[in-house]
């Protein structure tokens, strides 16, 4: 009956390959990152994909626990030994002294390159004997006594200064020779991959390492070791967790979905035949969906596969409407309601299209592409592939139940339409904290993963930088030295209590010139014997005994500055890879700030911090609130998503006066759609949750599918006959109940980008047939209104 | 580091009020050896007993570096079964801290924390002074050989490390007291450097 069956089955085939060939070609993601969206300036992204991708992305923190302290010291040890020995691990520190005497060593033979306190004047005769009277006094305490070894060498205590400023406050506390957090019922280890923190896969191998050497360390232990477990966060286990959730829901819901609806449709078809042929232009569109997304942005994550459930339950409808309602004229009476419904959803999709958020526009553009291809092929494939004697059960009776209940609904109609009211109210009542503002909402790590993590960061004294001075240039000694002016200015900060604290790479690795005015500050070898027989006079002490020092400082005059490359291999080194850092545009320094009463840093805190950091015209100094930048940027994609929704609502609206040429109609198909909007974002609210980015999607979808059944709905009451009312209407519950029972399965995602989405779009669906209904009232029912009925016109 | 330890041991051992004075026993006839293993279960208990103490100290350090020796003097404070301040007010103040295996020190507005755990073989001495104080005198001779001789009312300690892989600096600590209180600790190190501390009475609360 249908002629452009050959055809059209040639093009799809054709269509269909070359499509499937893009998408097994495609490069697919799970990195979170990729979905999310990207910081807008420069120096911003490259922040963050410093962040991303630098040392504090590779940081696997190991937590511990049961057993006996000494058990768990013993695996720490045990576990960190075997790890060291892993070319996997570029650092493992579980506080054992193990390389410390290469620090040592380092930082002695460089103590007059390092210590802050070298200056011109202490080699002065009055600043030598303040410093060694200093050093003798103390040589009856226990630091003294520390001193003792190295006072020849050492009488100023330049090498107590550096242990003093590098002394790691947040750094966990030992017990048994090893990290444990602050109850003492954890050993904590920090292991740094080698492989960078965006390969998910190197990542993964390397949890399964730390996780298999843990294995034999405890089976080393023995029967001392019972009991002791271990846990691990950072974010590599983080990514790695979050991607097995991804791939698991997504394959898990696609199936449940995908089988349920199936099971809907045999129930209703009464024929196998017809469910699949009624998959056909789902699958159509789910692969078109997909390469369509491959072509336009090179890479498809794994949620947007996850979406296509949503195809599922908006593109089975086509089918759904085409089995139902097959008529000899079906091109005429049906399809032209079908296609004005898939162009009021690519409306309403196509204003995500223009989102900076990356995810959004993925998702809009695989709907429009998914939609438009699941019509075109229920259209023009489809009917030619029907066999002729394709017999599905009779609907008419439950479209005639429907019709019915309609009926009996619409006396009460009132008191239903009552529910918007109310939830208008509501919403207004709670406009305040409608919106989740935190980006964090949408991560799949669930929130007692998350709390774990944040716990083991701060017993570990792992960085989580809130607030960062950012210090940005060409030339890496440019950015140290002014890094060394924002330090000086911070460290004012410090002293008036304006901040707790903070870090900087020129605590581990001061600029040349720095390195080089100490030197300066040296005075020649006979100079400092005069000046040091000066000092001494009066103390008990005499110049013959600190040879080494005449020695040392005369060393030290002559010595090579100490580089990045002189640190390799002791614990200075990852410190400075975390704070200084080559990008594509230079170099960046980070001093990460502590908030002086361990809160977070207040915003009049961060006006005086902003106001006291130094200018420079070639280096870019700033003040980076990094999670509340991350939030603030998300914000704005919030706001953004939000008009595009506006926009593509308006979109829809100019549609449909543009097709049906009539104010009254465009109102009535509009208004239940937006009374079903305002429900399900009330409801949303009263469960508790708040609003993300999602949700404003899933109200989209809500009006790209609700549009189909208002217009069915209207085109029914235009043009009455007592059959295909009642089969228009067994479809659309047909209809709606796989889009729901669609969403519904995605409502249960352990992942809220999928769960959003779906507990907004679920009972959405449902409410806008059943305000259609109520609104937009069949011909029959309502013999005696002629045309719009007032609301207190109902029966 | 060896002589933080001397120093924490100076205290711990420091806080024994003279006024706890116990009541000696006649240590029974027998043999030398008899005499003094009994006499140091005695000593054990008898230190076992204290809880508290709060006692004022003297100090002489005597540096091979230093053409004088160096003098200081504080308080001690103690609270079984672990922890132990020394608090040095001349020269200069300086706050000392054992609590459990952490040292915290307080000194010219720094504070510095050790564990102790992380300096084999002082991390064992340690626990040996605490073994002393708890009256446990298998850990005690487990570190160290313990020679005791004297009477309960004037008796004398001698503990020299067994563990011969030992940072050389301790080579002897003598303890001298009546009862549970001690009177003079001695702190000979491998080097010639030596301090000795002199505790008084127990100071008023």
């Amino acid at each position: 009956m249908m002629r452009q069956g050959p055809s059209g089955t040639l093009l799809w085939a054709l269509l269909a390959i070359g499509a499937a060939a893009v998408a097994a070609r495609a490069h697919y993601t799970t990195d979170m990152s990729a979905f999310l969206p990207r910081s807008p300036s420069p120096a911003q992204r490259l922040l963050v994909e410093q962040l991303r991708d630098g040392p504090a992305a590779r940081l696997v923190m190991v937590a511990i626990s049961g057993g006996s302290p000494q058990a768990r010291a013993q695996v720490s040890a045990q576990l960190a030994k075997s790890l060291r020995a892993d070319p996997a691990f570029a650092a493992v520190a579980n506080g054992d002294p193990a390389g410390f005497d290469r620090d040592r060593e380092l930082l002695f033979r460089d103590r007059y390159l390092l210590s802050a306190t070298v200056t011109p004047e202490r080699f002065t005769v009055h600043g030598l004997r303040a410093a060694i009277s200093d050093s003798i006094d103390g040589l009856a305490s226990p630091e003294g006594l520390l001193l003792k070894p190295l006072f020849a060498q050492d009488p100023t205590g330049e090498m107590l200064g550096i242990v003093d400023g590098l002394a790691e406050e947040r750094a966990p506390r030992t017990r048994d020779g090893v990290w444990v957090s602050p109850d003492g019922q954890r050993a904590l280890l920090v292991v740094q991959t080698r492989a960078p923190g965006s390969d998910t896969d190197a990542q993964e191998q390397a949890c399964d390492l730390i996780r298999s050497s843990f294995d034999t360390a405890l089976a080393a232990g023995g029967s001392a070791a019972h009991g002791v477990v271990m846990r691990i966060s950072g974010p590599p286990v983080l990514a790695v967790a979050s991607r097995d959730a991804i791939r698991r829901e997504v394959v898990r819901l696609s199936s449940l979905g995908a089988g349920l609806v199936a099971l809907l449709l045999l129930i209703a078809y009464r024929s196998p035949a017809a469910v699949i042929l009624g998959f056909l232009p789902v699958a159509s569109g789910a692969l078109a969906g997909v390469a369509a997304v491959a072509l336009g942005y090179g890479v498809v994550h794994a949620i947007t596969l996850g979406f296509g459930v949503t195809l599922i339950g908006e593109a089975v409808d086509y089918s759904i409407y085409l089995f139902v309602q097959r008529t000899v004229l079906w091109q005429l009476s049906v399809w032209p309601t079908i296609r004005l419904g898939v162009l009021t959803s690519i409306c309403g999709f196509a204003a995500l299209l223009p989102s900076s958020f990356p995810g959004l526009a993925q998702l809009g553009l695989y709907s429009i592409a998914g939609l438009e291809a699941a019509a075109l092929v229920t259209r023009f494939v489809l009917p030619a592939w029907l066999p002729p004697g394709l017999a599905i059960g009779n609907l008419a009776p439950l479209g005639a139940g429907v019709e019915r209940l309609i009926a009996k609904l619409t006396s009460v109609r009132l008191y239903i339409l009552l529910l918007p009211a109310l939830a208008a109210v509501y919403l207004y009542g709670h406009r305040d904290s409608l919106w989740s503002r935190e980006l964090a909402a949408l991560s799949p790590i669930s929130t007692a993963d998350q709390r774990f993590d944040a716990q083991l960061r701060a017993d570990t004294g792992a960085p989580d930088p809130g607030y960062l001075v950012t210090v940005a240039g060409a030339d890496r000694e440019a950015v140290l030295e002014v890094s060394e002016q924002a330090s000086a200015s911070l460290a004012r900060l410090v002293a008036a209590g304006v901040i707790g604290g903070f870090d900087a790479p020129t605590r581990y690795l001061p600029s040349l010139a720095l390195q080089r005015e100490r030197q300066q500050s040296l005075p020649p070898p006979e100079e400092l014997r005069t000046r040091l027989t000066a000092a001494l006079a009066g103390l008990p002490l005499r110049t013959e005994r600190l040879r080494p020092f005449l020695h040392d400082v005369e060393a030290a005059r002559a010595m090579a500055p100490l580089t990045p490359e002189g640190l390799a291999g002791t614990s200075l080194e990852t410190p400075v890879e975390s704070l200084l850092m080559k990008g594509s545009r230079g170099w960046v320094a980070l001093l990460p700030l502590r908030a002086a009463d361990g809160d977070d840093v207040s915003d009049a805190t961060a006006g005086r911090v902003r106001a006291a950091l130094p200018e420079d015209g070639e280096v870019h100094v700033a003040l980076v609130d990094l999670r509340g930048e991350t939030n603030r940027l998300y914000s704005g994609y919030l706001r953004q998503a939000g008009n595009l929704a506006l926009v593509g609502f308006a979109a829809i609206v100019l549609l449909l006066l543009i097709a049906l040429r009539s104010l009254e109609r465009v109102a009535r198909i509009v208004a239940p759609l937006a009374l079903a909007v305002i429900t399900v974002a009330a409801l949303l609210v009263a469960r508790g949750e708040r609003l993300t980015i999602l949700h404003v999607v899933g109200m989209l979808l809500i009006v790209a599918v609700g549009s189909n059944y208002a217009l069915f709905l209207d085109h029914n009451r235009a043009r009455p006959t007592r059959k295909s009312v009642h089969l228009t209407l067994a479809s659309l519950v047909i209809a709606n109940l796989a889009t729901v029972t669609a969403f519904g399965v995605l409502a249960t995602s352990r992942v809220p980008v999928l769960a959003d989405l779906g507990s907004t779009v679920a009972p959405g669906a449902l409410l806008a047939l059943l305000f259609s209904a109520l609104i937009i009232p069949a011909q029959r029912a309502q013999p005696a209104v002629a045309t719009a009925p007032a609301p207190g016109e109902a029966s | 580091m060896r002589l933080v330890v001397a120093a924490v041991c100076a205290g711990l051992v420091g806080l024994w009020p003279v006024s706890a004075l116990a009541h000696a026993m006649e240590a029974p006839p027998g043999a030398a050896a008899a005499d003094e293993d009994a006499g140091l279960d005695e000593l054990m208990r008898l230190l076992a007993e204290r809880k508290h103490g709060h006692v004022a100290f003297t100090e002489t350090h005597r540096l091979g570096l230093l053409q004088r020796p160096l003098h200081s003097s504080g308080e001690l404070l103690y609270d079984a079964p672990d922890r132990l301040e020394k608090r040095t007010l001349k020269p200069e103040v300086e706050d000392l801290v054992l609590s459990g295996n952490l040292l915290t020190i307080h000194r010219r507005g720094h504070t510095h924390i050790l564990d102790l755990a992380r300096y084999p073989g002082i991390a064992d001495w340690i626990e040996s002074i605490r073994a002393t104080l708890a009256g446990d005198r298998a850990s005690l001779e487990r570190n160290f050989q313990v020679s005791y001789s004297g009477e309960p009312a004037h008796w004398k300690l001698v503990l020299v490390p067994r563990n011969a892989d030992q940072d050389a600096s301790i080579a002897e600590v003598r303890i001298e007291g009546s009862g549970a209180a001690l009177h003079r600790l001695e702190i000979r190190q491998g080097d010639g450097d030596s301090s000795v501390m002199t505790i008084g009475p127990e100071l008023p609360p």
